[in-house]
C-alpha cells in the first residue's frame, strides 16, 4: 500500500481528531499510516516513575508529528515487562486499539538503564519493530525520542525530526526595546538554553551541517555582522574581518563555506567565504537587493531573493554565481527562500497583503501556500523535509512565536518555547 | 593592542548538559576606547562605537531634526528630507571633531533580510546627500538596523511611517 503521507488531511480546519470507537478502528495496513493513526502508549513497566515519563514523551513526540492520535499513557491498560514484546493482541483488539507502543525500563549493572521499545500492529497481531537503548539513568528522554523515531520511521518510511535540535532567536521585552538572544533547545522544547546574553541584537542563527557551529548576524558597533559560533566552546568570531555590513549567512551542505549578503553604497549582493576565514568572493553583482541565499542539498546551486526586476522575486544560480534565473512568477512578492533537504522543493515567504509561508517545486511552479497568518515569515525545513518551521508575528504587539506546518497540508502548530521567538533553524538529524 | 580573539562580548560560559538552566552571565563592561584599526581582526570587541549624547542633542537643536523619513519600500529623499540633511551637514561641518553614523531603518511590513538591505539603501542615500553638501566621506559611516529598532509600536500606517527612517547619530 502506498504511503500516503503527502495527502493526509492533518488537522484540517483545526478539527479535533476524533477518538475511534470500538468497531471503527482505523486500519494500520501493511505497516503504513493511512490516516491520523490512533496509537496506544501505555506506561512502560519500570521500577519508578521513569516508565510513565518515557511514555509521556513518546506520546507527545508522536502527537507533534501530526500523524498520530496517541492514547495514553493515562487511561490505557498497562502490562508486565514479560508482555512488552509479546502482548495479548486479542485483548488489545477488544479494547479498540489498532496500534501499540510498548516497552520496559530495566537497570543495568553498570549504573545505566536499558529502555526497550516495541511497535505492534495489533489488528494483524504482529510486532513491526523493536529496539533497545542503553542510556544513562538521567538520559531517559533521549531513549523516549529514539523510540518515537522508530515508530514514526517504521510507519511512514521517513526519518522524523524528533531527535533533533532547534536554534532560534528568543525574544523578550517591548517592541521598541526588544532583547534578542540565540537559544538552543530539543525539538520538543526541552533542554532549553541561551547561547548569547542579549547585549547585542542577534538574528537569523543557522546550524552548520554537522551541528557543531552556528552562523548568525549580530549588531556590533552599530552594524550587522556575520559571526561564527562554536557550540561546544561558546566562542564566537567575526567571519568576515573588516568593517563591512554583512548579514543573511548560511552554510554550504559540506560545511566548508558560508554564503551571505554584503551591503555597500546602497547595493546588496551575495558573497561566499570559506568557513575557516579568508577573502569573500562575490557571486551576484546586480543593482538589486540580493539576499537570503540558501544552498541546494547537493551543494551545486543557490536560491536567493532579488528585487532586480522591481519587486522581490526568487532566483536560482550555480554556486559560482553563473546561470542566474528567476523561478517565481505568481502574483505578489517572494522572499526568504530555503531549499528543502530532499532537494525537490523550495519554501519561501509570499507577500501579497499578508505574509504567508509557501512551497514551490525547485524548478519553479507548483506553488502551494501553507499558512494563513497576518505575518508568517522566515521558513526553515525539518531535516526529513516533511515540516516547515517559521515565525508568526502578532499584529500590534509585534510578539513572534515559532510554528511548524506539515508540508503536505494541515494546521500550523505552536512550537514549545519558553518566551517569544523568531528565525528558527532546525539542526541536522541526530545520529 | 590586540584583544583576545576568544573573548566575544556576547558569549556565555556554558555547562554542557545544563538542562534548561540559564546561568546569569557576568556583565561585560562597555568598551570606552575608539575602535581598533586592525582591519583583519576577528574579535568582535574591536568594533565598538561610542555615541555622544550631548552633541546629539545639539545637532537636533541646531539642525531641527536628526531623522528623515521615507515612503513604503522607498529610499529616495523628498524635499523635507533634503532640507533636514542640509542643516545637518552644516552642523557637521561646524563640528569637525566628531563623526556620524547614518542609520537606516525599515518598518515591520517587510521580511527581515530584505529590510536590512533596504535600511542600508536609505542610509546610503542620506550619506551621499551629506557628502554632496560638503561633509567629508571619512567622517560618515553607514549602517542598517533593518526592522530591528522600531520607535513606534503600532501595526498601522502611522507607526510604520515613523519607523521608515534614517537617523544621523553623532559618534566619536
Amino acid at each position: 500500500m502506498r504511503i500516503l503521507i503527502a495527502s493526509l488531511l492533518i488537522g484540517t480546519a483545526g478539527v479535533a481528531l476524533a477518538q475511534d470507537q470500538p468497531g471503527d478502528v482505523p486500519e494500520l495496513v501493511g505497516g503504513s499510516v493511512k490516516t491520523a493513526q490512533a496509537i496506544a502508549v501505555p506506561v512502560l513497566p519500570s521500577g519508578d516513575s521513569t516508565g510513565r515519563q518515557i511514555a509521556e514523551v513518546i506520546a507527545s513526540d508522536l502527537r507533534a508529528t501530526g500523524l498520530f492520535t496517541p492514547l495514553g499513557p493515562s487511561g490505557v491498560p498497562t502490562y508486565s515487562q514479560a508482555e512488552a514484546g509479546n502482548p495479548a493482541y486479542p485483548q488489545w483488539r477488544s479494547a479498540g486499539v489498532a496500534a501499540l507502543v510498548s516497552g520496559y525500563v530495566e537497570p543495568r549493572p553498570d549504573g545505566r538503564m536499558t529502555v526497550a521499545c516495541y511497535l505492534h500492529d495489533v489488528t494483524a497481531g504482529r510486532q513491526l519493530a523493536q529496539q533497545g537503548f542503553a542510556v544513562a539513568a538521567n538520559d531517559w528522554r533521549r531513549a523516549a525520542h529514539k523510540c518515537a523515531v522508530m515508530v514514526y520511521s517504521r510507519l511512514s518510511g521517513q526519518q522524523p525530526y524528533l531527535d533533533t535540535k532547534i536554534v532560534y532567536v528568543a525574544e523578550t521585552g517591548p517592541k521598541n526595546n526588544r532583547v534578542k538572544r540565540v537559544a538552543l533547545m530539543d525539538s520538543d522544547g526541552s533542554n532549553h538554553r541561551y547561547l548569547t546574553i542579549g547585549r547585542s541584537t542577534v538574528v537569523t542563527p543557522r546550524f552548520s551541517p554537522n551541528g557543531s557551529k552556528l552562523v548568525y548576524t549580530a549588531y556590533i558597533g552599530r552594524r550587522p555582522r556575520v559571526l561564527l559560533y562554536d557550540v561546544a566552546s561558546g566562542s564566537e568570531r567575526l567571519l568576515i574581518p573588516g568593517n563591512h555590513i554583512t548579514f543573511a549567512p548560511r552554510f554550504s551542505p559540506d560545511g566548508r563555506d558560508v554564503v551571505f549578503s554584503m551591503a555597500d553604497g546602497g547595493n546588496t549582493d551575495i558573497y561566499i567565504v570559506s568557513a575557516s576565514g579568508g577573502e569573500p568572493r562575490r557571486l551576484s553583482a546586480t543593482p538589486g537587493a540580493d539576499t537570503s541565499p540558501s544552498f541546494s542539498p547537493d551543494g551545486r546551486q543557490i536560491v536567493f531573493e532579488s528585487d532586480r526586476s522591481g519587486t522581490q522575486q526568487l532566483y536560482v544560480m550555480n554556486r559560482d554565481g553563473s546561470g542566474q534565473r528567476r523561478i517565481s512568477f505568481g502574483g505578489g512578492r517572494y522572499a526568504s527562500p530555503v531549499w528543502s533537504p530532499t532537494g525537490n522543493m523550495i519554501a519561501f515567504t509570499k507577500i501579497a497583503g499578508p505574509f504567508r509561508i509557501g512551497v514551490m517545486n525547485a524548478g519553479g511552479g507548483g506553488e502551494r501556500i501553507l499558512t494563513d497568518g497576518w505575518q508568517d515569515e522566515g521558513p526553515s525545513w525539518a531535516p526529513n523535509g516533511q515540516f516547515v518551521m517559521f515565525h508568526r508575528t502578532q499584529q500590534g504587539s509585534g510578539t513572534a512565536r515559532l510554528y511548524a506546518v506539515p508540508v503536505g497540508g494541515g494546521s500550523a502548530r505552536l512550537m514549545p518555547t519558553p518566551v517569544g521567538g523568531s528565525d528558527p533553524s532546525w539542526s541536522p538529524l541526530n545520529n | 593592542m590586540k584583544k583576545s580573539i576568544l573573548i566575544g562580548m556576547t558569549t556565555v560560559a556554558l555547562t554542557l548538559g545544563a538542562c534548561g538552566q540559564k546561568t546569569p552571565p557576568a556583565e561585560i563592561p562597555p568598551v570606552e576606547q575608539p575602535p581598533a584599526a586592525d582591519a583583519n581582526s576577528t574579535d568582535p570587541n574591536s568594533l565598538e562605537v561610542v555615541e555622544l549624547p550631548a552633541l546629539q542633542a545639539d545637532l537636533v537643536a541646531k539642525a531641527g531634526s536628526d531623522t528623515i523619513y521615507f515612503g513604503t519600500d522607498k529610499y529616495d529623499l523628498d524635499e523635507a528630507s533634503r532640507a533636514t540633511l542640509t542643516a545637518q551637514a552644516q552642523w557637521l561641518i561646524a563640528n569637525p571633531n566628531v563623526r556620524a553614523s547614518i542609520e537606516g531603518h525599515a518598518d515591520e511590513r517587510g521580511t527581515r533580510e530584505y529590510n536590512q538591505a533596504l535600511g542600508e539603501r536609505r542610509a546610503s542615500a542620506a550619506r551621499d546627500f551629506l557628502v554632496s553638501q560638503g561633509v567629508p566621506t571619512s567622517r560618515l559611516v553607514v549602517t542598517s538596523w533593518g526592522k530591528e529598532r522600531p520607535v513606534a509600536l503600532g501595526s498601522n500606517e502611522e507607526a510604520w511611517a515613523q519607523n521608515r527612517r534614517a537617523a544621523t547619530v553623532v559618534i566619536r
